[in-house]
């Protein structure tokens, strides 16, 4: 199997005062290339921790981490920025856009920090916004689109780079159900067209998008399997 | 990121807070104004000292005998030699008594100062007759009551007539009026230059029961040897008296510089007191820029995440606040060119901004716009992501 990430035995640990809380408590797993998987926990059971360490928004304590072979595990901050800006598209529960840039502005973010120039940044901002179906609102700025709109500026904002993992927290968490089931079928268009997804969810019903289910509890994987779809 | 892109995120961010990024400004706008005007109303004033300074003439020099230290006193006779031997340094002599008698024209009496010197005085002082003529030397000599008249005499005493020819008296005694001095002031008041008289030295002697003659204006050949002639002179007096605290050269080169060190210092102490409104400007945007970073850190945690590296962070929040201070440094520059302008028109003083002092201060609000920026951008570029995710 080609694994796009491999975790093996990572550990984060916090220190409150004397006692030692183990957010993430020995997790090994590996997701392949163009896998599309859930990741499920009640609040407190380090499912954040491991899509913080997984985004490489924070480094674990121990063990090792590898994105497409090269590990990441023990990287300093900037090149933890340019692994986060080439290989991984966020999508946030709360959109996180910047409310002062236009549609096309926040889309071009990312790659400006690749340093791209200004032709292929419009053009590649461009075709990212239009595979979201929001071409007529390039030029917009956030809080002129609902809710349902900003999320889909932000995957196009995470494809612009057209980074191979996807991870997405809570994608549809803020979203009425009709509105969350359009994004969901837009994460499986993606999917299909290759990219790795990576699903952080607490709700069951939107984690059987995925084909496959990874439970934590207590900072250790419960469950890992596959969903046999009817 | 490019210095472009950068540069339009700083605009953008000061443009969605216009209010905010003028109150900002403000404290580097006054300060850079201050000192411009500040330094180029004494550089200004300098410069119109200094030429009036010069219109007296640079090759004029003057000896105080203090009669300290020597038993020997100098005659006008001694001083006249002095000059006759050396030529090649000096023209002339003039020696001068001073006192402050009364004058009495026909009811009118006041009291003005006069000058007792022989007919070099004129040239050497650049105190030109505007009618009439000067003292001479067959004044001199026979001790004649004749008398040069100020400006303002002639029109206080003398109105609508000519003055030559007409009898003045001073300290009782009376005197034919030869000449009347052009005026030195515009104004011509009491108490100016203009209200002054010049008789003879040795009438003045007489008249004034003081038989010492303490002080003499020389006047070089040259402005170019005049320094070598007030060491000359110097040397020679020493010859003479014996004591290097029985006399005192004062050159017109030396009191010129003694000016230009003054105000020199002037310019520096009030451009520094101007100087530090700028530091407190300084303060000012790096607090804003606090403020900034800290409103901001959910922006700085998104950036982070989708892959802005520190020196990103920095540069942004660094970019902002130069622009911030240079923003503010132009504004500053033109009120500053402005209010030296008007200011010295109100005054009187013929001012403009000097090129450096704008160069300076532009240089200054750039540095501070780094050095005052720096801390908080670097605070910004530090953020930890999931942190400043998390910020609300």
């Amino acid at each position: 199997m080609n694994a796009l990430i491999r975790l093996e035995n990572i550990y984060k640990i916090y220190k409150i005062g004397d006692n030692e809380v183990r957010a993430l408590d020995g997790v090994s797993l590996s997701i392949a290339q163009n896998e599309f998987v859930s990741i499920v926990g009640p609040s407190g059971s380090g499912k954040s921790t491991l899509m913080n360490v997984i985004g490489c928004l924070d480094t674990p304590t121990s063990g090792e981490y590898y994105i497409e072979g090269t590990e990441v595990s023990k990287m300093r901050d900037d090149r933890l920025a340019d692994i986060r800006n080439t290989k991984i598209g966020f999508i946030f529960q709360s959109y996180n856009l910047l409310g002062k840039l236009t549609v096309i502005e926040n889309v071009e973010l990312p790659l400006i920090y690749m340093g791209k120039p200004r032709s292929e940044r419009h053009a590649l901002a461009r075709a990212a916004i239009e595979r979201v179906g929001l071409a007529d609102r390039e030029n917009n700025r956030p809080n002129q689109l609902s809710g349902g709109q900003q999320q889909r500026v932000a995957i196009a904002r995470a494809l612009a780079n057209r980074p191979p993992l996807i991870l997405a927290d809570e994608p549809t968490g803020a979203l009425d159900s009709r509105t969350g089931a359009e994004i969901m079928q837009m994460l499986k268009d993606i999917h299909q067209s290759g990219n790795t997804i990576i699903l952080i969810t607490h709700e069951k019903e939107v984690a059987e998008h995925a084909q496959r289910i990874i439970s934590i509890h207590d900072g250790k994987i419960s469950s890992d399997s596959e969903v046999t779809h009817a | 990121m490019n210095i472009s892109q950068a540069l339009k995120m700083a605009f953008q961010s000061i443009a969605g807070n216009k209010m905010r990024a003028f109150l900002t400004m403000l404290g580097i706008i006054i300060g850079v104004a201050a000192v411009i005007i500040m330094v180029s109303l004494v550089q200004a004033s300098t410069a119109s000292i200094t030429a009036q300074m010069e219109s007296l003439g640079t090759n004029m020099m003057t000896v105080m005998l203090t009669g300290r230290n020597s038993s020997r006193n100098l005659s006008v006779a001694d001083m006249q030699k002095l000059v006759d031997d050396n030529p090649n340094f000096f023209n002339s002599v003039a020696p001068s008594v001073s006192g402050s008698p009364t004058i009495k024209a026909g009811t009118v009496n006041a009291s003005t100062s006069l000058i007792g010197t022989n007919q070099h005085y004129s040239e050497i002082n650049n105190t030109p007759v505007e009618s009439g003529r000067f003292i001479t030397e067959a004044d001199c000599t026979s001790r004649k009551k004749v008398v040069v008249i100020g400006k303002y005499i002639a029109n206080k005493y003398f109105e609508g007539q000519d003055p030559a020819g007409q009898t003045l008296k001073v300290s009782g005694q009376v005197f034919t009026v030869v000449g009347v001095l052009t005026a030195k002031t515009t104004t011509m008041t009491e108490g100016s230059t203009d209200d002054r008289i010049i008789i003879p030295y040795t009438t003045a002697q007489r008249l004034l029961r003081n038989a010492e003659i303490r002080s003499y204006s020389f006047q070089a050949t040259s402005s170019e040897v005049a320094e070598q002639a007030s060491e000359k002179l110097e040397e020679l007096l020493l010859k003479l008296l014996g004591s290097e605290n029985a006399y005192r050269v004062m050159n017109q080169a030396e009191m010129l510089e003694n000016v230009a060190t003054m105000t020199g210092t002037m310019s520096m102490m009030l451009g520094g007191i101007a100087g530090i409104s700028l530091i407190v400007g300084g303060i000012g945007i790096m607090n804003i820029m606090l403020v900034s970073v800290t409103e901001r850190t959910r922006e700085i945690g998104i950036r982070k995440a989708i892959g802005a590296r520190r020196k990103s962070i920095m540069s942004q929040f660094l970019i902002e606040s130069i622009v911030v201070s240079c923003i503010g440094g132009i504004i500053g520059i033109i009120i500053g060119i402005a209010g030296t302008y008007f200011i010295g028109k109100a005054v009187g003083i013929e001012a403009g901004a000097s090129a450096m002092v704008m160069l300076l201060s532009a240089g200054v609000s750039v540095s501070i716009g780094i050095f005052f920026g720096w801390y908080p951008a670097n605070k910004a570029s530090k953020l930890n992501p999931i942190d400043a995710l998390r910020f609300e």
